[in-house]
């Protein structure tokens, strides 16, 4: 759409630097470019001003773009649609193949894959992708982009249309993949995971970066992020509607259980 | 990729725009034949001032009627020249070694050219100017008489909406899983004609799956709403014939009659 009256700038002005190890959370709502952004991480989109490194890689440089993919997964939002092979391990080890490996290394990459989403290899290896339960189908749709074996993954709306049960497993392999040195970038709405798992908060509104910090920097922001219409942590949200209402409660609260410690802590005073 | 003109619309709220889409689909097909009655370059000088006429009243800028002819541009090049060869005359205007251009084939095949450019332009004006749901609900009207030999009239109109419809949303599918097939590395790009047909499997396989599972959606959203086909169905939108419809039927037709008598 370059270049005609269409054209329209998705997001400008972000400049951050993203570190090994980190567990970074991008929020921001529908259309305010966050999904524009991701994509610009490992290649998919390249910017029209500036320049994205990826490991000293600009994304520019067209020979080197299946390095960037292997150095950067990406999942998208309702990756399982993506799905296409007759059984598991076909599907998983597509891109292991597009990188070339030999049928070995496919082999060796699927399993350590489906090990990390928590799916048994012997077991779901030659079922079709199609007969599986929705959460099984993200893990393997998941699988799919672990099995290159980035060194980061992006993840769009990981845990969106799942029931509470299969995203909080979903979550905790992310976070076990975290824990393994794996860098973390996921866009989501649920403020509570952003609280409880990331280290860093990027706040993406009408294409530009609007904060960027700690979750606990972040939040503390509540008044501007709500009136932007975007949630906070449960319990920043009851701090901020009860200060509102007159009572004297720490800026520091974040979760529902510091919000209960802060209100005894209260009661005993007086 | 997201806003892909659909069909050739061109928003706007000209008389034209809103005109009653069968008065602008029987009024374009009697134009189209009246430019087959056109003998003389007069005729076809009347035809293009009418045309330009309808063009301006209808705002849609003329650079867009110039490129509405440009998919046609070689089919209108390659017959100008297959007349200019073939057909021959009583004066030769030029030769080329062996080839001869007669003064009747130059007429001829300009004749031919303005004939296809106008046929074109014609179209366009009402194409332009009505959206693709309008034109089907106007060609479902149109088609009602066939409904006594049993006709799917209704049901024909209903899946050309519903096609059109979809066009933009299997497109943005499309390029979502494009995107999310070449982050696993996939390339849609290079390599020789067998590798990109290959290269499509990935792509082609979730897209028919995902159309299937919104075409059922579809149909039980259809159903929830209680869409029980043509039987008793009444319309939204009611085509009624306005002021202006009258008027352009009458333009028309006296200018088919200056044309057929004195073109």
């Amino acid at each position: 759409m370059e270049g005609t009256p269409m054209e329209k700038t998705a997001i400008a002005h972000i400049s951050m630097t993203i570190n090994e190890g980190e567990f970074i959370c991008v929020i921001g709502h529908t259309g305010s470019g966050k999904s524009t952004f991701i994509q610009h991480i490992n290649g998919l989109l390249t910017p029209t001003e500036g320049d994205v490194l990826v490991d000293g890689i600009n994304t520019k440089e067209k020979k080197s773009v299946l390095d960037v993919r292997k150095k950067v997964g990406l999942v998208f939002q309702y990756p399982e649609y993506q799905l296409f092979e007759e059984t598991v391990e076909k599907d998983i080890a597509f891109g292991c193949k597009n990188l070339g490996y030999d049928e070995e290394k496919q082999k060796e990459c699927v399993k350590n894959a489906m090990e990390t989403v928590g799916l048994d290899y012997e077991k779901f290896k030659d079922v079709s992708p199609f007969d599986l339960s929705g959460g099984q189908k993200r893990r393997v749709a998941i699988a799919g982009v672990i099995a290159m074996g980035p060194e980061a993954v992006i993840l769009d709306e990981p845990t969106s249309g799942l029931d509470p049960q299969s995203a909080m497993e979903i979550l905790g392999m992310i976070k076990d993949m975290n824990g393994k040195g794996k860098t973390i970038i996921m866009v989501t709405h649920d403020m509570d995971y952003v609280y409880k798992y990331a280290s860093r908060a990027i706040v993406i509104s009408g294409g530009r970066l609007l904060f960027n910090g700690t979750p606990r920097e972040v939040f503390s922001n509540a008044k501007e992020l709500m009136k932007i219409g975007l949630d906070v942590p449960s319990g920043c949200r009851y701090a901020y509607e009860l200060r509102k209402r007159g009572m004297d409660i720490s800026m520091d609260v974040m979760s529902v259980d510091e919000l209960i410690k802060d209100l005894k802590r209260g009661s005993e005073n007086e | 990729m997201n806003n892909i003109m659909l069909g050739s619309y061109y928003p706007g709220n000209s008389v034209i725009h809103r005109m009653d889409p069968r008065v602008k689909i029987l009024l374009t097909i009697g134009f189209m034949v009246l430019i087959f009655f056109v003998t003389s370059f007069l005729g076809y000088l009347y035809i293009g001032l009418f045309v330009l006429a309808t063009a301006l009243i209808s705002r849609v800028p003329i650079k867009m009627f110039v490129k509405s002819v440009r998919p046609l541009l070689f089919l209108i090049i390659f017959t100008f020249v297959l007349n200019l060869l073939f057909i021959k005359g009583d004066t030769v205007a030029f030769e080329i070694g062996f080839i001869k251009i007669y003064w009747y084939g130059l007429e001829f095949s300009a004749f031919m050219a303005l004939r296809l450019i106008f046929m074109v332009t014609s179209a366009s004006v009402m194409t332009f100017t009505t959206t693709p749901v309008m034109l089907s609900g106007g060609i479902e009207r149109l088609m009602s008489p066939l409904k006594a030999v049993k006709f799917p009239v209704h049901e024909m109109s209903m899946m050309m909406t519903i096609a059109l419809r979809f066009i933009p949303t299997l497109i943005e599918e499309t390029d979502k899983i494009k995107k999310a097939q070449m982050a696993r590395g996939a390339n849609f790009e290079t390599g020789g004609l067998k590798q990109k047909a290959v290269a499509m499997i990935p792509l082609l396989i979730p897209l028919f799956i995902s159309a299937f599972r919104r075409a059922d959606e579809l149909a039980m959203a259809m159903e929830a709403r209680c869409y029980h086909g043509d039987e008793g169905r009444t319309s939204y939108r009611v085509l009624k014939m306005k002021g202006t419809d009258y008027i352009s039927v009458a333009l028309v037709i006296v200018f088919g009659c200056i044309i057929i008598f004195f073109g």
